[in-house]
């Protein structure tokens, strides 16, 4: 019986709190990271191109909530993460790193301060444990502080898009306009209690919805009703406020801002700075913290003008094959790096790319275009500068 | 999903159909949807040869890209250009406007063009479609 339960719970993907909303909608589901989420609702590139003209929802309850909570808080996350977290005042939100000792990164995180005694931490849903453990082990270095998963107890749905504060505002009491970027508030949605944050993987403007998985089919349904709004319709797009959205349309939206993803751009043989994120590293801050003295000989290198052998660029190719994670990126006959992340962006019509490329091959002389080994064949591609898209 | 009962089927979720000595070739409803929205096709060049079970072509997805395999030998007669401009069209239409290429199959010792072996009738590849879930 025991090995019957384990064996189900270990090789059964979870589902989230919105698993019949997904259902109704004749999604296609797939699993990441050990939950079933919704991969698509019909078409990916449609969905992708209603959320930066009008606005998408998007569920993201397989990420990881992470509470540390008490008067040393604040302290325990200076020592623990690479940002300087107790200078958040309440309700503002930072994106930070969990880095190894060496310098490598475990996860990217968005840290929300809640209240003076009181942070969240969301952690992609793959590494929720990795960071549920380091925190817990690092945070008890520090008096007063403890660290709690909340992933359970909490449901995240994102709206996204140009219109999403038009939207969100109809049916919340929360003054929106005072809610800045990377800030967030406690208020409700349509009556039900949630933390709403004006932060977001797209590039567009949008929130990002905490609420109690109970709620969480409420507050879909009141942001996009069942059956649509009035007047909306195919080819409508004014009328069709919001639609749901998948992972597919999330990778593609994050993509084209540049925004980096755990397992393709980051991952324990990356340091910050490799990704071009070295300000999430605030060797300013007082007192130690896990990573440091690596994180501070790198720096220190950088300064004295020995940098990272690589450098996270972007890639625009010329054929309409598509670069993909993984692939050879070429200076005439040599290899000089590898594809991160590729796929055909939806807003430029041509297929984009972020690779890692050594920094020997980024001299001034010769600064592309490179080619891209696609499956056998080489096809040209100009290096561009990040992010591929940027909302007006 | 869509499996017409006219049509000749391939393990690798293409769709076959031979008027004449001429087969007619694009991917099945199955694979459309399952590949999502298709952005490019790359097809074979008008007079190539091409050999049954061979890669001739790709077809490009968001998320993924695919070998597009000729289910017979012969010589390509056509192509669908209008993918060049509306790739969109194969999961629109894919027994239809999204058809991909066109192979003139070579006639067999009876003078006659020979229905390559191996082709699935329609209800062996909805069974095949089913039990890959």
């Amino acid at each position: 019986m025991l090995n019957a339960y384990h064996a189900r719970v270990t090789s059964q993907p979870r589902h989230t709190p919105l698993r019949s909303v997904h259902e109704r909608l004749g999604a296609t589901m797939t699993d990441f990271a050990g939950w079933l989420m919704p991969l698509r609702y019909g078409s990916e590139t449609a969905e992708h191109l209603a959320v930066r003209s009008a606005a998408g929802l998007f569920d993201l309850s397989h990420m990881g909530e992470i509470a540390v909570t008490g008067p040393g808080a604040g302290a325990a996350l200076d020592y623990a993460l690479t940002g300087w977290l107790s200078r958040l005042s309440v309700g503002q939100a930072r994106y930070t790193m969990l880095c190894a000792p060496d310098g490598g990164i475990l996860d990217d995180l968005v840290v929300y301060r809640q209240a003076d005694d009181r942070f969240l931490v969301v952690a992609n849903a793959s590494n929720t444990s990795v960071v549920l453990a380091a925190l817990g082990e690092r945070c008890a270095a520090v008096a007063d502080a403890t660290v709690t998963d909340q992933t359970d107890r909490t449901a995240l749905i994102a709206i996204q898009g140009p219109n999403a504060s038009r939207v969100l505002a109809d049916h919340t009491a929360a003054a929106l306009g005072s809610v800045r970027y990377y800030t967030g508030v406690h208020g409700d949605v349509a009556g039900s209690p949630a933390f709403i944050a004006r932060t977001g993987y797209t590039g567009e403007d949008g929130f990002e919805i905490f609420c109690a998985p109970e709620d969480a089919e409420h507050v879909w349904e009141v942001l996009m009703p069942a059956g649509g709004p009035a007047g909306a319709g195919p080819g409508d797009p004014a009328g069709q406020a919001v639609v749901p959205a998948g992972l597919a349309a999330r990778d593609t939206l994050r993509l084209e801002a540049a925004m980096p993803l755990y397992g393709n751009e980051l991952g324990p043989d990356v340091t910050p700075f490799e990704a071009g994120l070295g300000k999430v590293v605030r060797l300013d801050k007082p007192g130690d913290f896990v990573g440091r003295p690596a994180l501070a000989k790198l720096a220190a290198d950088a300064a004295a003008g020995d940098g990272p052998g690589r450098t996270l660029v972007g890639l625009v190719a010329r054929s309409r094959r598509v670069p993909r994670h993984g692939y050879p990126v070429m200076s005439g006959d040599t290899e000089v790096g590898t594809v991160t992340s590729g796929a055909p962006s939806p807003t430029l019509g041509t297929p984009i790319a972020m690779a890692f490329v050594a920094a020997s091959a980024m001299t001034a002389e010769s600064t592309g275009p490179f080619g891209v080994d696609i499956r056998g064949r080489i096809e040209t591609a100009d290096l561009v500068p990040l992010p591929f898209y940027r909302k007006e | 999903m869509s499996v017409p009962a006219e049509l000749h089927y391939t393990e690798e979720h293409e769709w076959v159909s031979i008027t004449g000595d001429v087969a007619t070739i694009g991917i099945t409803d199955y694979a459309a949807s399952a590949l999502g929205d298709v952005v490019y096709v790359n097809l074979p060049a008008v007079d190539a040869a091409v050999t049954a079970g061979e890669p001739c072509g790709e077809v490009e997805s968001t998320k993924s890209v695919s070998d597009l395999f000729s289910p017979v030998d012969g010589e390509v007669t056509e192509v669908n250009e209008e993918l060049d401009d509306d790739p969109g069209l194969v999961n629109a239409e894919p027994y239809g406007a999204g058809w991909m290429f066109r192979v003139r199959i070579p006639a067999g010792p009876g003078g006659e063009a020979a229905l390559p072996p191996g082709l699935l009738s329609a209800a062996e590849y909805e069974e095949l479609t089913k039990s890959a879930g």
